[in-house]
């Protein structure tokens, strides 16, 4: 049977600017982009099949890495390459397809998932780019062809600041859901496990399911990670292998396996202070944010995030979706001084800490954030305030000052396997002296991977 | 606040040139304004926390001790010459007298202490962390209100170069440093630091005779001139310098009773260094860093149960202790004083609200804090107590347990270590 776990630890960001529960009509943006950097440890200049100008159909693959020649990224729509962009040392930055008017899908080769054998499975979801799906921990990189993982994690929630709201997500794709859940089953002799948000109604979409453990998580932000949600379920122990899928992607999987096509049509929320209309978008993988942005911000002065305020990549207007990303955020930039800050406050803003009002009484209401760093980078001197945000059986501070001195046993033995950057984003949100925590956690995990 | 800001900009590029100049502009800088910084790889959105508020809290929180105990020099200087004795009498007089008295140590510890630390920050090339903002704060709280201003001196650049700077700066020390300097002076200077004449203020300093304290005083008393001895001369006969924990020293809770009520030492009327005496204030200040969640109520909670937990120990077997043990003829009396008693008597609850719950030099497991504070306690009592020589503990025992606090952290880490490895078989 499922769990049901309260987590005490952790804060909701309250932003204002949710998304409104509609979906934008007349939506069709422009390019969509295939990004070689949103995966950990991919080639930063892949073996290319397709040249500018060349026509594609969606689910014909671009690229692959040469270490791994048989896991291909395909193409989420159909169109024209219109540009491999570049960036520093010429590795490949973004391959951006110029959409058609009507998407043209490749015929993916059916195969009975029910009586064929793992590897034929793996074999076919790695030719017909349905792998860069699955991401595995330790690390938090692309699954590897060739390991069996333990068990397999979908959070159904996102708890993150505003997160697309998974239930409206899933509307109406049950059936999708059911097919992706039967796709993993195959791949893992464990089990597939799903985290629903244990406050509020479970979406039938949900309660439907057959074979996944279904887990109920309530509790304030990070809840919704599925690290934290691993972590309380079935940890990772050292040589332990187990992946990750996220919700939209387990979604698309299975319209994949139905309808075989390279279908990767999900909700994608904009939101944010500086949004006029936040809603929804349905579009596909890696799509553009212009058309979304286009006339829907009130000011010219915003940071434009792919993905949430607190694990996101800083993007531009012309910029693309990263591949793991159903949300842009909006947020105003806070590069202003201001005059005696720190001790008089001018604005609210978020916080944990007892000095102020706001986080003395729980600031319920919902703030314009901005992206002001409040302070200056400082040495660790604050203690506890990690881990009043962290619900694991972790310190993450001795972790991080350990990745500091590069001591891998000690990096070991105090957990880096259970965690990647978004278990921490919510500490390095709460740092009092403004370290850069997922990036010290990444440098770790490459030492880790490096050192073997 | 435009102008100010223009202010600066105008003068910065004056500023960047010469590195020291360039670290003390930007000191005063970012104390004016915090700076428009935007976040950068990681998360886009920050608390609004950051250390310079976290230290200016603690700063705020010992304001109630610091103007009591500015009073407090006040009155045990006047009552020493029995002028005043009543707490209300010349409430303003005693106020000036103390904050006089008190104003060049609070300069000269900033002065010296910040000039140190601009000047490694300068050589170091990095901005001017805020740790010293609540050291400068607290070494005037714990120095003999009459200390000479150059050993002062002397004692914090040693705390500050050998207790931080050597390590690291700020963050990295594991000496609590204003106990530091405290130890420094204790140790080099004995004489000054300890015993019945270094907790009251007899003289008149300079900035006294500017708003012509001294004189008026004298007139007081009937005097035109000052005696051969000084003032000193003029003290009232019998009058003891002593603090209830060195009465307590000699002859015991009796010894305590017969010259001040528990109301005396609760207020904080008596003689003691200027943070220390006022029980009340200390409180406040305690709430304060517990309800903001910048002192740990967890250390401050497991001092109390291990000084408590220790002298009741000591209560207990304070008699067998003296006789057997340490072969007194009779038991030494301040053996049996009260554990309770001793919590509100000497620096206890200071050290306990203010120097125990320095996160930096504190351990920093949860887990780890209840067993520090608890062990501070204890080896308080034990230092306080049984120590012959000095009838105050804490400092030497809060010292004691910064070393160990790392070996302390070390233990709970070593623990959630093999539960790691636990679950994987």
């Amino acid at each position: 049977m499922g769990k049901t776990i309260k987590l005490k630890k952790g804060y909701n960001i309250n932003i204002q600017g949710a998304a409104q529960k509609t979906i934008a009509t007349n939506f069709s943006p422009t390019t969509f982009a295939v990004r070689p950097i949103d995966f950990h440890g991919f080639a930063p200049i892949p073996k290319m099949l397709v040249e500018e100008g060349q026509e594609v159909r969606a689910g014909d693959p671009l690229f692959f890495d040469k270490r791994k020649e048989h896991i291909k990224l395909v193409s989420p729509v159909s169109g024209e390459i219109a540009e491999i962009r570049r960036g520093p040392k010429r590795r490949i930055d973004e391959v951006i397809i110029l959409a058609d008017s009507g998407n043209q899908y490749r015929e993916i080769p059916s195969i009975d998932i029910t009586s064929c054998t793992r590897e034929a499975l793996v074999d076919h979801m790695c030719e017909n780019g349905v792998w860069p799906f699955l991401t595995q921990r330790p690390y938090g990189i692309m699954a590897e062809a060739d390991v069996t993982p333990k068990a397999i994690f979908i959070s159904g929630f996102d708890s993150a600041p505003l997160a697309p709201d998974s239930n409206f997500a899933v509307t109406g794709q049950g059936n999708y859901l059911q097919k992706g859940v039967d796709v993993l089953r195959k791949l893992t002799p464990g089990k597939v496990h799903l985290s629903v948000n244990g406050a509020g109604q479970m979406a039938n979409e949900f309660s439907d399911l057959t074979g996944a453990e279904i887990h109920k998580f309530e509790g304030p932000h990070p809840a919704g990670v599925v690290g934290i949600q691993i972590h309380h379920i079935d940890p990772i122990n050292k040589n332990d292998v187990v992946w990750t899928v996220r919700l939209q992607d387990l979604i698309a999987i299975g319209r994949i396996y139905k309808d075989w096509q390279f279908n990767t049509e999900r909700l994608v929320a904009v939101a944010g202070p500086p949004v006029k209309e936040p809603k929804y978008f349905k579009t596909f993988l890696g799509a553009s944010l212009e058309k979304m942005l286009d006339g829907n911000l009130k000011s010219d002065h915003v940071r434009l995030i792919s993905g949430n305020a607190l694990t996101g990549s800083t993007v531009d207007a012309k910029s693309h979706l990263r591949y793991q990303d159903t949300q842009v955020t909006v947020l105003t930039e806070g590069d202003e001084y201001e005059f005696m800050g720190w001790l008089l406050p001018s604005y609210k803003r978020p916080t944990l800490s007892g000095t102020f009002l706001g986080g003395l009484f729980g600031n319920k209401s919902a703030m314009d954030v901005n992206t002001n760093t409040h302070g200056e980078h400082r040495a660790f001197v604050v203690t506890g305030e990690y881990e009043k945000v962290l619900p694991m059986d972790l310190h993450p501070q001795a972790l991080i000052k350990n990745i500091m001195f590069q001591d891998l046993d000690y990096m070991e033995g105090l957990g880096i396997y259970e965690v990647i950057e978004e278990d921490i984003a919510l500490c390095e949100f709460a740092c009092t002296s403004k370290s850069n925590l997922q990036q010290i956690l990444r440098q770790g995990i490459n030492l880790m991977l490096e050192q073997g | 606040m435009k102008f100010l800001r223009n202010f600066l900009e105008t003068i910065e590029p004056k500023m960047a040139g010469n590195k020291y100049l360039h670290t003390v502009y930007d000191g005063f800088a970012t104390f004016l304004f915090t700076p428009n910084a935007t976040t950068t790889d990681g998360v886009h959105i920050r608390d609004g926390i950051d250390l310079k508020r976290t230290m200016v809290t603690v700063v705020m929180a010992l304001q109630v001790c610091l103007l009591f105990g500015m009073w407090n020099i006040g009155h045990q200087h006047y009552t020493a010459f029995g002028l005043y004795p009543g707490m209300a009498e010349a409430l303003f007089t005693k106020l000036a007298y103390g904050f006089l008295q008190l104003l060049p140590i609070i300069i000269v510890a900033h002065v010296v202490g910040l000039g140190v630390e601009f000047f490694f920050a300068a050589k170091k090339g990095h901005p001017i962390e805020e740790g010293f903002l609540v050291t400068g704060m607290l070494i005037p709280l714990i120095v003999p209100p009459a200390i000479p201003l150059w050993m002062l001196a002397i004692s914090v650049v040693f705390a500050v170069v050998i207790g931080k700077e050597a390590f690291g700066g700020t963050g990295m020390n594991i000496l609590n440093i204003a106990l530091t300097c405290r130890v420094f002076l204790f140790f080099a200077y004995p004489t000054e630091m300890s015993g019945d004449n270094c907790w009251v203020a007899h003289d008149y300093n300079y900035l006294h005779q500017i708003f012509g304290m001294g004189a008026s005083t004298l007139s007081e008393l009937g005097q035109s001139v000052l005696p051969e001895k000084g003032w000193r001369g003029l003290l009232v006969n019998g009058f003891s310098g002593a603090t209830p924990l060195a009465l307590a020293a000699k002859g015991g809770w009796a010894a305590v009773e017969n010259q001040f009520t528990i109301q005396n030492l609760l207020i904080g009327d008596i003689p003691g260094s200027v943070g220390e005496t006022c029980k009340i204030a200390i409180i406040i200040g305690a709430l304060i860093l517990v309800v903001t969640g910048i002192g740990s109520w967890q250390i401050m909670l497991s001092m109390i149960l291990g000084a408590a937990f220790m002298g009741f120990i000591i209560n207990m077997g304070g008699g067998y202790l003296s006789t057997e043990i340490f072969g007194f003829e009779e038991a030494n009396p301040f053996f049996a004083v009260p554990f309770y008693y001793h919590l509100i008597m000497g620096s206890f609850l200071f050290a306990m609200a203010f120097m125990a719950t320095d996160p930096v030099t504190a351990a920093q497991t949860l887990t780890g804090k209840f067993l520090y504070g608890f062990m501070i306690g204890c080896v308080g009592i034990i230092v306080r107590v049984l120590n012959p020589a000095f009838p105050e503990g804490w400092m030497l025992a809060i010292l004691f347990m910064n070393v160990f606090a790392p070996l302390i952290d070390h233990w709970v880490y070593s623990r959630n270590i093999k539960r790691r490895l636990a679950r994987a078989n």
